[in-house]
């Protein structure tokens, strides 16, 4: 069996009287695409910046490599190779890509002295790596000059700098055009091929199902469903079962749409 | 589905990568010079604005601008706002603001004042000040960052409380330190060379190192960062209230220095020591080119901006006009400074 790379046992959640995880179980195993899914409000967001280490669960236990961990936090985290591609992208726009490729974790010598010159070495490799052809573009570029999809670009070479070991992609095709999309996918694939895992956060199951191992759903703080790509059938069924834990009894009509729309295809 | 919408074979990365390639930009650092005064278009232009501004006052009067006396004056009280400036642009640029470094000046030199008074070395002065110049700065950014409240209203809070605790235990009486005169201390930091007031030096060494430490060091990369955008920051794993606290205690640091050079200055230590620095000191801020909004700023410029804002008034009297224009040319400057960065540098969001 796989190394698990990570576990959360029990994980709740409470913003004052608001529970927004109630007892959560996840795990990733190494080299494993786990695709959580689950509709707005399900708990993802919480869910995720609780394993970055940016919130604190209010209860349960997170375990890194079977191992229980004390003082999580967004520097534990990163520490623990996982690396967080967040939604908002996370970047700061008046900076270069450089410096925000190295955030938080600036490449020094003595006394804290930056690396510049292995900084941007390092980063003009990331760019090749990910993709970014264009010479218009450098290392010295200013993020806020760049397109939506050069952003998530730079925040993907963030992700990949250290050889983590999880990758959490969280929505990381909203806002992208059709070809940046494609591109993202491509390089989902490669991180997969290299051995790496990777939790992947998507509104759109039919993205989600196209690459996951395994799916996680989750619905009102609460797994709702976990289960092997092989033990369903298309993204169909999955769509279903999100609009029957949704709308248990199912809403008027929208089955009947919904097959009508099937029947269509 | 519409033609738009489908992939573009010919051009993989989309219709944004067509449109800035067909703009054909490209860095400016691939350009030498040119990439230099992009680079640097911040600072250069309050070089420029400070030329105009001294090549006017020349030309009004050319005779008072070519003696050395002008210069040497305004060369030994330039670097006590220096020690400040410099700090100030690293918690602008961080996204805060400091009003309370004339009080921390102020509290730091009297604690200089008192330890030379008792015959100690004015180094243990120094070190003394530089220490109260560090717990001040600790304190203050600790009740921003800690106590969550708006860094432009408590440390103007802070500015009060701590020049009433000075008032209070001073009742308005100075100090003064005529043995000061003869200690290497005062050689070291305070004489002339060559005619050439010291200060200056250790203000430009002081200058070089900030702005090495802004560019070049980790701390002015997570202070960029941290102004920029603090979510971002602490999402990835920086300590984003450490970083602001710690620009405070730069300030402490910037302030207590000037608080001692200004005391080696006179000779006598006021109970209002560093008063008056505060509106020249943060307009030099913003003359040199940091923005307010946080994110990014420029050391050179601000140190340029406070030579600027030093040059107004001395130059004001000597081109001949009345005291009384000085404040006039001071708001004039600003506003043109302000014009001018405006239209020099992008906000990026």
């Amino acid at each position: 069996m796989a190394e698990r790379i990570i576990e959360l046992r029990d994980i709740k959640k409470s913003y004052g009287q608001v529970y927004a995880l109630g007892g959560v179980d996840l795990s990733v195993d190494r080299g494993e695409v786990v695709g959580l899914i689950g509709d707005n409000g399900a708990g993802k967001s919480t869910l995720i910046k609780i394993l970055s280490g940016v919130v604190r669960p209010t209860s349960g236990d997170i375990l890194v490599r079977g191992r229980p961990v004390s003082g999580w936090s967004a520097a534990r985290s990163r520490d623990a190779g996982i690396e967080t591609v967040f939604q908002d992208r996370a970047l700061a726009v008046q900076q270069t890509i450089v410096r925000n490729i190295f955030m938080g974790r600036e490449l020094t010598g003595f006394m804290g002295w930056l690396k510049v010159n292995k900084e941007i070495e390092e980063a003009s490799r990331l760019m090749r790596e990910i993709g970014f052809t264009s010479k218009v573009f450098t290392p010295h570029s200013i993020v806020g000059q760049l397109s939506g999809g050069e952003r998530q670009g730079v925040a993907i070479a963030r992700a990949i700098y250290k050889q983590a070991e999880l990758i959490i992609l969280d929505e990381p095709t909203t806002a992208l055009s059709l070809t940046e999309t494609a591109k993202v996918f491509h390089f989902v694939r490669q991180v997969r091929a290299s051995g790496r895992s990777i939790l992947f956060i998507g509104h759109n199951i039919h993205h989600v199902f196209d690459i996951a191992d395994r799916f996680v759903v989750l619905d009102r703080g609460k797994v709702a469903l976990t289960t092997d790509r092989s033990a369903v059938k298309s993204a169909e069924d999955l769509i279903h079962f999100m609009e029957d834990i949704a709308h248990p009894g199912g809403l008027p009509g929208l089955r009947e749409a919904s097959a009508a729309e099937q029947g269509a295809r | 589905m519409s033609k738009a919408m489908e992939p573009d074979l010919q051009n993989p990365f989309g219709d944004g990568r067509a449109a800035v390639e067909g703009k054909e930009w490209r860095h400016p650092a691939s350009h030498g010079l040119r990439g230099f005064v992009l680079d640097n278009r911040a600072s250069l232009g309050t070089l420029g604005v400070f030329i105009v501004m001294m090549a006017v006052f020349m030309i009004a009067n050319p005779t008072v601008f070519t003696t050395w006396y002008l210069y040497s004056s305004v060369l030994t009280t330039l670097p006590v706002a220096l020690f400040v400036v410099v700090p100030l642009v690293f918690v602008v640029t961080c996204g805060e603001i400091d009003l309370s470094f004339p009080a921390t000046m102020g509290f730091a030199s009297w604690v200089f004042a008192l330890v030379v008074q008792a015959g100690y070395d004015p180094f243990l002065g120094i070190a003394a000040a530089v220490l109260t110049g560090i717990l001040l700065g600790f304190l203050v950014g600790s009740l921003v960052v800690y106590g969550g409240l708006s860094s432009l209203i408590a440390t103007l809070g802070m500015n009060f409380l701590l020049r009433g605790l000075i008032q209070i235990i001073n009742e308005g009486k100075s100090m003064a330190l005529t043995g000061l005169a003869n200690s290497p201390a005062y050689k070291i930091f305070s004489s002339q060379v060559y005619g050439i007031p010291v200060q200056i030096f250790w203000a430009i060494a002081f200058v070089v190192l900030s702005a090495m430490l802004y560019n070049r060091h980790r701390f002015g990369a997570q202070v960029k960062v941290v102004g920029d955008n603090p979510d971002s920051a602490s999402q990835m794993g920086i300590d984003v209230k450490r970083v602001r606290v710690k620009v405070f205690v730069f300030v402490g640091i910037g302030a207590a220095i000037a608080g001692c050079f200004s005391v080696m200055i006179n000779f006598t230590w006021w109970p209002t020591a560093g008063d008056g620095y505060l509106l020249p000191v943060l307009a030099s801020v913003f003359v040199g080119g940091t923005p307010t909004w946080g994110g990014i700023g420029t050391v050179a410029g601000g140190a340029i901006g406070a030579v600027t804002v030093s040059f107004i008034q001395t130059g004001v009297v000597a081109a001949g006009l009345s005291g009384f224009y000085v404040q006039f040319f001071n708001g004039l400057i600003i506003i043109l400074s302000l014009l001018g960065h405006k239209w020099n540098q992008a906000r990026y969001r």
